[in-house]
């Protein structure tokens, strides 16, 4: 089975079992080779640009003959690069069939040419490559490769196909580890001693939103009740006086975090923590938005330092004196974790996120309602008996988020998305009243049925009142609620808010434009966060 | 000679209206979807392949007039004939002509065979009107013997598996398309009631086209596998259930897009049309000969500018109501119920 194989049998069924069977089947019959580098795609790790989308763009224009407004209007309408691609090439001279690993050798060596040289190579591939396998190739080496499976079903499939544990293919997989310099045997076959792979952090465990009323998981000194910070989830490791400091999307962000360098010599060796790093300050939890300033940079100035001081909140502890104690109940581990934090200096910046003192699931929900004081987007439920598991799973651990904020604004602007809604005007910018004005707050994407996105894109185009290239201005008729997690001050928009996480909650079909709310109901909004 | 107005197509020297959207006295109708014979106009003037499903369609009572292809009338000097544009059975180019000036209304149409229509045939003329459906260069629509030898491919594994196939397509057009070829396949076909409806019609107006049974049958007793044409409209719909287990494949030229295969959620889209994909637009545009081309519903604004740019025509975009709803039109498919 060839990788393209794959990608048609993945993209021909909605079937999670079919998926699998398919990924398993391609486990087992591929060069192992491919199969490192089928693995390292699907879990999504990058391979980089292998070259840029404007020597791209040129290299179709002038195969295909198109003048360039034309070939952009495709884009538009298709809304993935690598496809339009696809649809615009003229057919191949003739086709040749490469594995996989050829592919990547291919993109690889790319990588090592002038533009020239690239439009040149890219062209002579394209022109060789068939063309139903030319939307594969062209996902490829866009970069932003995805195949309709997630990790876990690539991990579940790894395992049966290998005969391992889901847990154990897991966590070989996370890390840094590249085709080239690994062999199949080394990444997932052989035992591995544990003090070679000291920077390996753990799968994360992840809570599912809380879809039923707290009662039902019992009584509440069953559990554990926690808050729910808004920041970077991460792992703390200390293994061998190295220190290591992982993000849930499994980057090695060590170098972005100083104020935790001291933990390599007060950590005990063998030592993982999982908590939410975020800026403190004393004693407060200080909005996402001031870390948000810092994460991007390369250089980490004294000033920026002082001004986004960061700590870990910690909230679990999954190895202890070098042995993984996942299996442990949450109440164990969190006694441990307790009596490690304690024995540190003050000045260390680890803090234990507290549990709070809840009788009854009334004492729950209103600690829920509070969150907002502190930071906080709801609270967590974590059953005291639970064991430390791997993935989004249903079952111990609870997130319950506090209701968002919600505001009726008016549809004034729509614009035709991409993907799934390339075709439709399903990117909404809503506004609220100033006085006599409409004033653009928000842009929302999501929220609405397929068959509700059907009917507004309708209304959008027959309620058109100017063009601005893919941007239509409609008569101000329909109201939205939009639901939202954040509001803060922004002098960069014209409301002058910013909002976090904006969707639409609901169609208000029975409201009327007028009705919307205004300007001074969002400044309220601000005031009184 | 032809203006646009808020009712349609309207030709003033012969006081008649080419597909209306308002009802009028006179209209002429180039073919039988709904988007393009409304109701409620005095008296209709169609192709004689139409007749009929513009009676099944607006009412039996319904006033209609027919012509064969190539025969001409005279509306008070305006010489007016019907020349076949390949779209559907019974789908006619209006063309018009007063003191030398020929006009040309396309309605729907495309120029790859598909067997069961009369080919499209093209007609000089000084002023065209095109639709524009499928005008950008992504829309590349595969030959007849390559949809039969996918979707024949399609159904063969299906069988293999015991399962039902069910494809979906447009009642009038696209499911006489899909019935040809499943055909072959030798498996009995059931069809949903609209498409059973239509079949039959076309068969009594002397048609050659394969019979099928209705699908309204307790299905359950039967075993797999077997094939079921239906409708958009009855996609994901609790009707579907009795034919568990199936596979469903939609059959439409969007079916070039992932994203409009996906937005339908179904797991196959084979791409047929009876719209003409870039290049059979460009074709039919210059073997008119026409300088003057008005685009009307579809990707009307860019192809004007394509026709423009390239081909130096004085080409302008033009508003129609079934302007832009095309996916709309496709879903809820409401061309013959």
């Amino acid at each position: 089975m060839q990788f393209n194989e794959l990608f048609e049998a993945i993209d021909r069924t909605t079937s999670t079992k079919a998926k699998v069977e398919a990924l398993v089947r391609y486990f087992r019959s591929a060069q192992d080779e491919d199969l490192l580098w089928s693995i390292y795609l699907l879990m999504g790790k990058s391979s980089g640009r292998f070259i840029k989308t404007a020597v791209l763009r040129q290299a179709a224009i002038s195969l295909s003959r198109l003048p360039s407004w034309l070939f952009e209007e495709c884009y538009h309408v298709v809304g993935d690069l690598a496809e339009t691609l696809s649809l615009c090439l003229p057919p191949p001279l003739h086709t040749s069939s490469f594995t996989l690993t050829e592919t990547m050798a291919f993109l690889n060596h790319l990588k090592t040419l002038s533009a020239d040289e690239s439009e040149i190579a890219i062209s002579a591939k394209w022109m060789e490559t068939p063309t139903d396998q030319r939307f594969l190739f062209n996902k490829l080496i866009t970069g932003n490769f995805r195949m309709g499976v997630s990790k876990q079903l690539v991990i579940k499939a790894l395992a049966a196909a290998h005969k391992k544990s889901e847990n154990e293919i897991a966590h070989r997989l996370m890390g840094n580890w590249h085709p080239s310099d690994i062999g199949l045997q080394q990444l997932l076959l052989a035992e591995i001693p544990r003090e070679e792979r000291s920077f390996e952090p753990y799968p994360f465990y992840l809570a599912y939103q809380l879809d039923k009323e707290p009662e039902a998981l019992g009584e509440v000194n069953e559990w554990f009740i926690e808050r729910k910070y808004d920041g970077i989830r991460g792992q703390i490791i200390v293994r061998n006086k190295r220190l290591y400091i992982w993000s849930r999307g499994e980057d090695l962000l060590t170098d972005k975090f100083p104020e935790f360098h001291l933990l390599a010599d007060l950590l005990p060796n063998g030592t993982v923590i999982d908590g939410e790093i975020l800026p403190y300050s004393e004693g407060r939890v200080l909005p996402f938005a001031i870390m948000q300033t810092r994460i991007g940079r390369k250089q980490l100035s004294k000033k920026i330092l002082s001004e986004a001081p960061l700590v870990m909140i910690c909230y679990d502890l999954l190895e202890y004196n070098g042995e993984d104690i996942r299996d442990f109940p949450m109440k164990q581990r969190r006694r441990l974790l307790e009596e490690l934090l304690q024995a540190l200096p003050a000045n260390v910046p680890l803090l234990i996120s507290k549990t709070l003192v809840c009788e009854t699931w009334t004492d729950v929900a209103k600690a829920r309602e509070e969150a907002r004081q502190y930071q906080c987007e709801g609270v967590m439920l974590k059953r005291k008996q639970s064991t430390y598991g791997t993935g989004r799973r249903k079952g111990s651990w609870w997130k319950w988020k506090i209701d968002p904020y919600t505001i009726d604004g008016v549809l004034i602007y729509g614009q035709r998305g991409h993907g799934r809604r390339a075709n439709l005007y399903t990117d909404y910018t809503f506004a609220v009243w100033d006085g006599d004005e409409l004033v653009p707050f928000a842009k929302a994407y999501s929220g609405l049925s397929d068959k509700e996105i059907l009917e507004v894109d309708t209304w959008i185009k027959r309620h058109t009142v100017d063009k601005f290239g893919p941007v239509r201005s409609v008569t101000p008729t329909l109201v939205f609620e939009l639901a939202f997690e954040g509001i803060s001050a922004s002098p960069r928009h014209k409301s002058g808010i910013a909002l976090r996480f904006p969707r639409i909650a609901r169609w208000r079909r029975d409201k009327a434009a007028k009705e919307a709310n205004t300007k001074a109901d969002l400044l309220d909004l601000l005031n009184t966060r | 000679m032809l203006t646009f107005n808020d009712k349609g197509i309207y030709c003033s020297q012969a006081s008649v209206y080419i597909d209306p959207w308002m009802p009028v006295e006179k209209a002429i109708v180039t073919h039988a979807h709904a988007d393009h014979a409304r109701p409620g106009s005095k008296h209709y003037l169609c192709h004689r392949d139409s007749a009929n499903l513009l009676k099944l369609r607006l009412g039996s009572q319904t006033s209609i007039q027919s012509l064969e292809y190539g025969e001409e009338i005279n509306l008070n000097g305006v010489k007016v004939s019907l020349h076949p544009a390949g779209h559907i059975i019974g789908s006619a180019q209006i063309r018009l002509s007063y003191k030398g000036q020929i006009w040309v209304v396309s309605g729907d149409y495309k120029l790859k065979a598909d067997g069961i229509s009369i080919p499209f045939e093209p007609i000089k003329c000084h002023h065209f009107i095109t639709e524009s459906t499928f005008g950008l260069p992504i829309y590349r629509f595969p030959e007849l013997d390559e949809f039969n030898k996918d979707i024949l491919h399609w159904i063969d594994e299906n069988r293999h598996n015991n399962i039902n196939s069910i494809l979906v397509g447009y009642t009038l057009g696209k499911a006489q398309r899909i019935i040809e070829t499943v055909g072959i396949s030798g498996l009995p076909i059931y069809a949903h009631g609209a498409i059973a409806n239509v079949q039959q019609l076309l068969i009594d107006d002397g048609h050659p086209l394969r019979s099928v049974e209705r699908a309204s049958l307790d299905m359950k007793k039967l075993a797999a596998p077997y094939i079921v044409i239906m409708p958009p409209s009855a996609l994901h719909s609790p009707w579907m259930k009795k034919f568990a287990p199936y596979e469903v494949a939609y059959c439409s030229g969007w079916m070039q897009l992932r994203g409009a295969r996906r937005r339908r959620n179904v797991n196959r889209g084979f791409i047929l049309s009876d719209h003409a994909d870039w290049s059979e637009l460009n074709l039919a545009v210059t073997a008119t000969e026409a300088e003057n081309i008005y685009v009307t519903h579809g990707y009307k604004s860019i192809y004007a500018k394509w026709l423009r740019e390239h081909y130096h025509l004085n080409a302008i975009e033009v508003d129609t109501l079934y302007e832009d709803d095309l996916l709309l039109q496709e879903d809820s498919d409401n061309a013959i119920q």
